[in-house]
């Protein structure tokens, strides 16, 4: 089996490289499109990327693979395999830097918007639907703007499949907005109120920013399931979304699983630049929590200053009611309006800092669980490998027991069995490798998006504040002059 | 409310009245109260503490053989402050309202201040020799009560009941009544409402301090990203500071300057009641005597029509004061805010 993955499909000699990676299906080449194919479990009906960009692949392509190459020898020894040696970041960056300066200036002219949130069906089965709009110039898309109505479910099921194809791949994968079973509730049973319109702005709003994170992602943003999704009018329903359903205890139960074996997995680390970014990723969750925790203070007051702004302005306008003095009179009352419109400038003010800051906040919280899970599937991939190790050496004892017991067909049978695991250990390694090299880009990518991120809000929060405080100006001249005139 | 600085009995300018400085001694505040005196350029300074000033009170209400005493509306003396340590703020909040914030007593200092100021400056009151007193001499005024005056809490609690509904013969006063006694119930309502609103105030600012702290906890210099991003964090803790500032500034405009004036609004129209309280009382006395009241009505009018407009006037002067306080502040931070704008605009291009 050569050294992409289809058993099935390749047949040639280990040897030799394959047709496969002779059309420019590098192994341990950088770019997304090849690690995609090199995915286990994309079957041959899998929708895997189908275009082919020989130039990006050979420009960046690092490695040659080569089952002689000395390297691979020492396959059974217990330290970490030379082959992974640790690739300094000072090599990968700055060809990450011209890839992403190359897409970024191709890929990146796209605008989707989510809008119009609309109730579909009545009582408990009621469901919210949303358009989603797509304007782009990019090629892979087939026109320059579709619009296409989806559910909730929907983008929950786009993330599972995506999840499932590229997580363990080290790609990490925006996740969708959380489910909220008290929310929806509130909006199926038809309150009017200001929390479920609330509610479903919040929802709205995340999930726009969800599909622009996603597609903001190269690999991603060619992925058939995520163009369906933006494109195709009609979507088959994802099923295994629905809450609580079979497939979420299963997921909830592979979590389990996960968290137990992460316990047990001690992963014999040759990579320090893994244990380091790990234990940063840490210290940023711990950080962006107690920000997230801090901003959701700020909102909350600021919205008790919008409600007692109201009340305030309330007594202020019937006090000027009761006043005889006319000036005085016409005065309050003034005051009773200008401070009215303050209160709507709090409630604005709330909502920039909710929108703005809170939200980016909880969104990068998210994040760096994807993150976390990605570094927990590079465990994994090693664990497999070393399994895999582990089986082949039993494999070889048992044979070797074999050759003096004197049975010719078990023999053949544990020959082939070597065979067999000899290439999984191969394999194992170089998903290893893969999904390290992968993740190594995927984090250069997410601080650089981080730090991007970040500075657009400062930016637009700032813009936020000037106004309110232009506003206030307005309000206030406007006011003087009538406290003035009062006689 | 002028002075009429021929028959003053009062020795120092009115309007001089200052209280520099307040000192706090365990339960005990003792205010430090400066004044010019009229006829020269020499300045008196004296130390007094609460119970001074009731008794000051006290002797203003109790003052013999002053016509047309019952008519005054007398300026209103703030409550006493307990400064306790088991004093907490919502104790606070509730007996002295707007009064009980600001930093060291401020609030509280000004509105003594200006109880003195308006006593002073009030034609009849101003003559009264306990004012002087208590303005220039170094010794305190005395520990002793002296009578109650017309001033006897519960009995007034008691009559209020029965007298209250008591009408006017006068329609001019009854409406004063009612249009006091729906005054002061607003006015008490919208003093509460922007309590509410400065607390709120400061409870943001306090939030946001939080926050632009907790901001800079998010400074490490791992590798180039981490220092990207942690100049991002620092850039919007300065930014939530000033907000943070500027809620400050707000909430203490609101203070220093509507507050106090809804506040003095409040136990003015209070000081009316009692007034027209007093009068309803003497009515009832009048009527079954029957004397004249002709004389006292006529002088009462213009007492409470000056009273209107003097009111009118302060109110006038603090809201100008706090637009005006406000609409610099908006100003301030407005110009602060571009700033920070351009700033971020110049260092995330580059």
């Amino acid at each position: 089996v050569c050294a992409c993955v289809r058993e099935s499909v390749c047949e040639r000699e280990r040897e030799s490289v394959c047709e496969c990676v002779r059309e420019g299906v590098l192994f341990l080449s950088q770019s997304p499109e090849a690690a995609c194919l090199s995915a286990e479990d994309i079957s041959p009906s899998s929708n895997g990327p189908r275009d082919d960009d020989p130039d990006d692949l050979f420009a960046e392509a690092t490695e040659e693979v080569s089952l002689d190459s000395p390297e691979r020898q020492p396959i059974l020894s217990d330290g970490p395999s030379p082959a992974i040696t640790p690739v300094t970041p000072v090599m990968i960056s700055p060809r990450v830097d011209d890839e992403d300066e190359e897409e970024n200036r191709d890929t990146f002219d796209i605008q989707i918007s989510v809008s119009d949130p609309e109730k579909v069906g009545d009582g408990m089965n009621a469901y919210m639907v949303y358009k989603v709009t797509t304007k782009t110039s990019l090629s892979i898309f087939s026109r320059d703007e579709v619009c296409v109505k989806r559910r909730f479910s929907d983008f929950l099921g786009l993330y599972s499949k995506l999840a499932s194809k590229y997580m363990h791949m080290g790609y990490i994968v925006p996740p969708a907005p959380e489910k909220s079973i008290v929310g929806m509730t509130k909006v199926k049973v038809g309150k009017e109120d200001l929390s479920s319109v609330e509610f479903v702005e919040k929802r709205r709003s995340a999930l726009e920013r969800y599909l622009l994170r996603t597609v903001k992602h190269p690999a991603l943003l060619k992925d058939p399931d995520v163009l369906q999704f933006l494109e195709s009018s009609e979507l088959p329903r994802a099923v295994s979304t629905q809450a609580l359903s079979g497939a979420g205890i299963l997921r909830m139960v592979n979590k389990a699983a996960d968290a137990v074996n992460k316990m047990t997995i001690k992963m014999n680390e040759s990579d320090a630049w893994f244990e380091e970014k790990q234990q940063q990723f840490e210290n940023l969750d711990v950080q962006l929590r107690k920000l997230h925790a801090s901003v959701e203070s700020l909102v909350c007051h600021r919205k008790e200053l919008s409600v007692n702004t109201a009340s305030f302005a309330k007594s202020a306008a019937m006090l000027g009611n009761s006043e005889d003095h006319t000036a005085l009179s016409r005065a309050l009352s003034q005051l009773a309006e200008v401070e009215e419109k303050i209160d709507q400038l709090h409630q604005d003010q709330s909502y920039a800092d909710f929108y703005l800051i809170s939200e980016l906040l909880g969104d990068y919280v998210r994040l760096i669980t994807a993150v976390k899970g990605v570094f927990d599937q590079r465990m994994k991939a090693w664990a497999k490998w070393q399994d895999a190790q582990v089986m082949l050496q039993r494999k070889r004892e048992a044979e070797a027991k074999l050759q003096y017991a004197n049975k010719p067909d078990k023999l053949q049978q544990a020959t082939d069995e070597i065979r067999e695991w000899e290439g999984k250990v191969q394999q194992g390694e170089r998903d290893f490798e893969q999904i390290s090299k992968n993740i190594r880009r995927e984090v250069g990518r997410f601080e650089k998006d981080r730090v991007k991120d970040f500075r657009v809000v400062i930016i637009k929060y700032l813009e936020s504040l000037v106004h309110t405080q232009q506003q206030l100006i307005k309000y206030w001249e406007a006011f003087l002059p009538e406290a003035k005139a009062i006689a | 409310m002028e002075v009429s600085s021929a028959e003053a009995a009062l020795s120092v300018s009115a309007s001089s009245i200052r209280i520099t400085d307040v000192t706090q001694d365990g339960d005990v505040l003792t205010f430090a109260i400066a004044s010019q005196k009229l006829n020269s350029s020499a300045g008196v300074c004296v130390f007094r503490i609460y119970e001074d000033f009731d008794w000051l009170q006290q002797s203003l209400f109790s003052q013999e053989n002053l016509p047309g005493l019952q008519g005054i509306i007398f300026p209103p003396l703030p409550s006493k402050a307990l400064p306790s340590q088991s004093n907490t703020q919502t104790k606070a909040l509730k007996q002295l309202g707007f009064l009980a914030l600001g930093q060291d007593w401020q609030s509280y200092c000004k509105a003594l201040e200006f109880y003195l100021q308006q006593v002073a400056a009030h034609p009849t009151l101003c003559k009264c020799k306990a004012l002087d007193s208590f303005l220039i001499n170094s010794e305190s005024p005395g520990k002793q009560r002296g009578r109650k005056g017309i001033f006897n809490r519960l009995s007034q609690a008691v009559e209020e009941m029965r007298k209250e509904s008591h009408k006017d013969v006068d329609n001019f006063f009854q409406n004063e009544r009612n249009k006091n006694t729906n005054l002061a119930a607003l006015s008490k309502v919208a003093t509460e409402k922007l309590l509410d609103v400065v607390m709120t105030e400061q409870k943001l600012a306090l939030a946001c301090g939080h926050f632009a702290t907790s901001l800079h906890l998010c400074v490490n210099q791992d590798d180039a990203a981490a220092v990207a991003f942690s100049k991002v964090c620092l850039k919007l803790s300065d930014v939530i500071e000033a907000v943070n500032r500027n809620f400050e500034k707000v909430a203490s405009n609101d203070l220093s300057t509507l507050g106090l004036g809804l506040d003095l609004e409040s136990r003015y129209q209070e000081a009316e009641k009692e007034m027209l309280f007093r009068r309803t009382c003497k009515l009832i006395e009048l009527e079954t005597v029957k004397k004249g009241t002709e004389k006292a009505k006529a002088s009462k009018r213009e007492v409470i029509e000056r009273f209107h407009s003097s009111r009118v006037n302060v109110l006038k002067n603090f809201l100008i004061g706090w637009c005006e306080l406000q609409l610099n502040t908006a100003k301030e931070f407005a110009e602060l805010y571009s700033q920070h704008l351009e700033a971020c605009r110049n260092m995330y291009s580059e």
